[in-house]
């Protein structure tokens, strides 16, 4: 895992929730972060945003805590530098 | 003339925020002083704009009102929606608590509902190039956010609904909720308007209409030019008068009576056979002559077809009482709060037949000829009505009246 790409995620959930960045970790699910549908839908923005990408509605909907949404960013940025490479 | 069956409705509460104050008595004090709340708009960068006046809530701050994540989720017109509910409700100390919350409807008006989020969205698809707006544009921009938020907010779990009627929206959610409540379809409603209208593309959008005056609204003055925008929010608690009086609580006045029509003509064009109609059924509704009708709270858009045509509409429904009536336009001071208009009005209207101060018609000039009533042109009038009319006609031809009475 990409630990700065999971540090990007973590501190976009913070601005999201605006809640303490100390109070997520990698392993943090929505459900604990209290997140419910429209902050999910809320982060996935910021990322899609921040890091100039697009998730499909499937993967958005699997994406239920830290460690999923950091994977499901690394692989479609992965995706993204092969296709340009 | 059919007796309309039902309950004699008060009204207990009053919520209101707009250019005039952040309150019902910050707004009635300026109304009765003759303040107008019209000024150069801070909100919105306005170069290049062939107007620059309207009437800012400049007093709101949403942080004041809503979490922080909740401000994100609610579009201004929405807030204003919600902290009038809750400052109506909290002035009618309407319990809200156990079941009696399902027995209370919601019922909002507004004419552009949160089209300045959505305008944001445009922005970043069209101007930034981005690929899409922020995932929360359909909530905020949704017109029954008000009545969804108010719900939400105050834990109402009965009917609620939006009545987007233009510019008469509100007059028609208040007529609404009083024919629920006199009829015995719910035990009490918070009913009014609320509108946000200034961002770029919506100002843009009137500008091209060409009825906003460059200058400042002067309805019915011979010299008027068009309307001038403003924003808020206005809502009342409205409850069965024996209700109300055994709870023991203050009734601010009593709703008579609703009349409604449509012009079937024109889209902008006002006419006089349409609001003619609003007025007779609203009066038949209330069941009460057109002679007792002590003052009418004008539509008075300060437009010239407006103005002109409402004075027609008048003369032609009240005869010779036209001469006796005293007519305003409180637009004048608070703007032309589109779907909010009909709230503030009847807020303002309420008040006048409590304390018996009827607000003036300020910015005006000269008389016109062609609105030749007597519109208490620029200083509030101590007189003690006792019956009232309040006058919105939308675009579109919608027309929507109510009658109200001074609680003794």
């Amino acid at each position: 895992m990409d630990e700065s790409l999971a540090a990007k995620v973590i501190a976009e959930i913070a601005a999201v929730k605006r809640i303490p960045l100390e109070s997520i970790t990698i392993d943090s699910t929505f459900e604990e972060l209290a997140m419910d549908s429209l902050d999910a839908m809320n982060l996935l923005f910021s990322l899609e945003e921040h890091f100039g990408i697009s998730i499909p509605d499937e993967a958005a909907n699997s994406i239920k805590d830290i460690r999923s949404a950091v994977a499901r960013v690394e692989r479609i940025l992965a995706e993204k530098n092969s296709a340009q490479g | 003339m059919p007796t309309p069956s039902g309950r004699r409705v008060v009204v207990t509460g009053t919520g209101v925020l707009c250019a005039l104050g952040s309150n019902s008595a910050e707004c009635w004090s300026a109304l009765r002083e003759g303040r107008s709340g019209i000024a150069p708009i801070q909100s919105v960068e306005m170069t290049g704009l062939r107007f620059q006046n309207g009437a800012e809530a400049h007093g709101f701050r949403a942080e004041d009102h809503f979490e922080a994540s909740r401000c994100d989720l609610i579009d201004r017109f929405a807030q204003f929606a919600v902290v009038a509910a809750r400052q109506a409700v909290s002035e009618a100390g309407l319990d809200l608590s156990g079941p009696a919350r399902a027995r209370v409807a919601v019922i909002t008006g507004t004419s552009m509902g949160g089209q300045a989020s959505l305008d944001r969205g445009f922005v970043a698809i069209y101007k930034e190039g981005k690929p899409r707006p922020h995932p929360f544009t359909i909530p905020l921009t949704m017109y029954n956010a008000g009545a969804s938020q108010i719900s939400m907010d105050l834990g109402i779990t009965g009917p609620a609904f939006t009545i987007s009627t233009a510019c008469a929206s509100a007059t028609h959610a208040i007529g609404q909720a009083f024919w629920m409540v006199r009829s015995g379809a719910v035990e009490a409603a918070l009913c009014g308007g609320s509108e946000a209208p200034f961002s770029p593309g919506i100002l843009r959008a009137w500008e091209a209409m060409r009825v906003v005056t460059p200058d400042v609204c002067r309805p019915f003055s011979r010299d008027r030019r068009g309307l001038t925008l403003g924003e808020g929010g206005a809502m009342l608690v409205l409850e069965p008068a024996e209700r109300a009086v055994a709870r023991g609580a203050k009734i601010l006045g009593e709703v008579v009576g609703f009349g409604m029509s449509s012009d079937a003509g024109h889209v902008t064009q006002p006419s006089v056979g349409g609001p003619t109609a609003a007025m007779a059924a609203a009066l038949d509704d209330a069941q009460i002559e057109p002679a007792l009708i002590d003052y009418i709270n004008a539509h008075g858009t300060g437009t010239s077809a407006n103005d002109a045509t409402e004075t027609r509409a008048i003369r032609q429904f009240f005869g010779a009482h036209a001469e006796k009536l005293a007519i305003s336009s409180t637009k004048s001071m608070h703007g032309h709060a589109l779907g909010a208009s009909g709230a503030l009005e009847a807020f303002a209207t309420l008040r006048a037949l409590r304390e018996g101060v009827l607000p003036p018609t300020v910015s005006f000039n000269e008389a016109d000829p062609k609105c030749d009533l007597d519109v208490i042109p620029n200083v509030a009038r101590n007189r003690q009505a006792e019956f009232a009319l309040s006058n919105s006609f939308a675009f579109g031809g919608l027309n929507a009246v109510l009658a109200f009475r001074r609680w003794a």
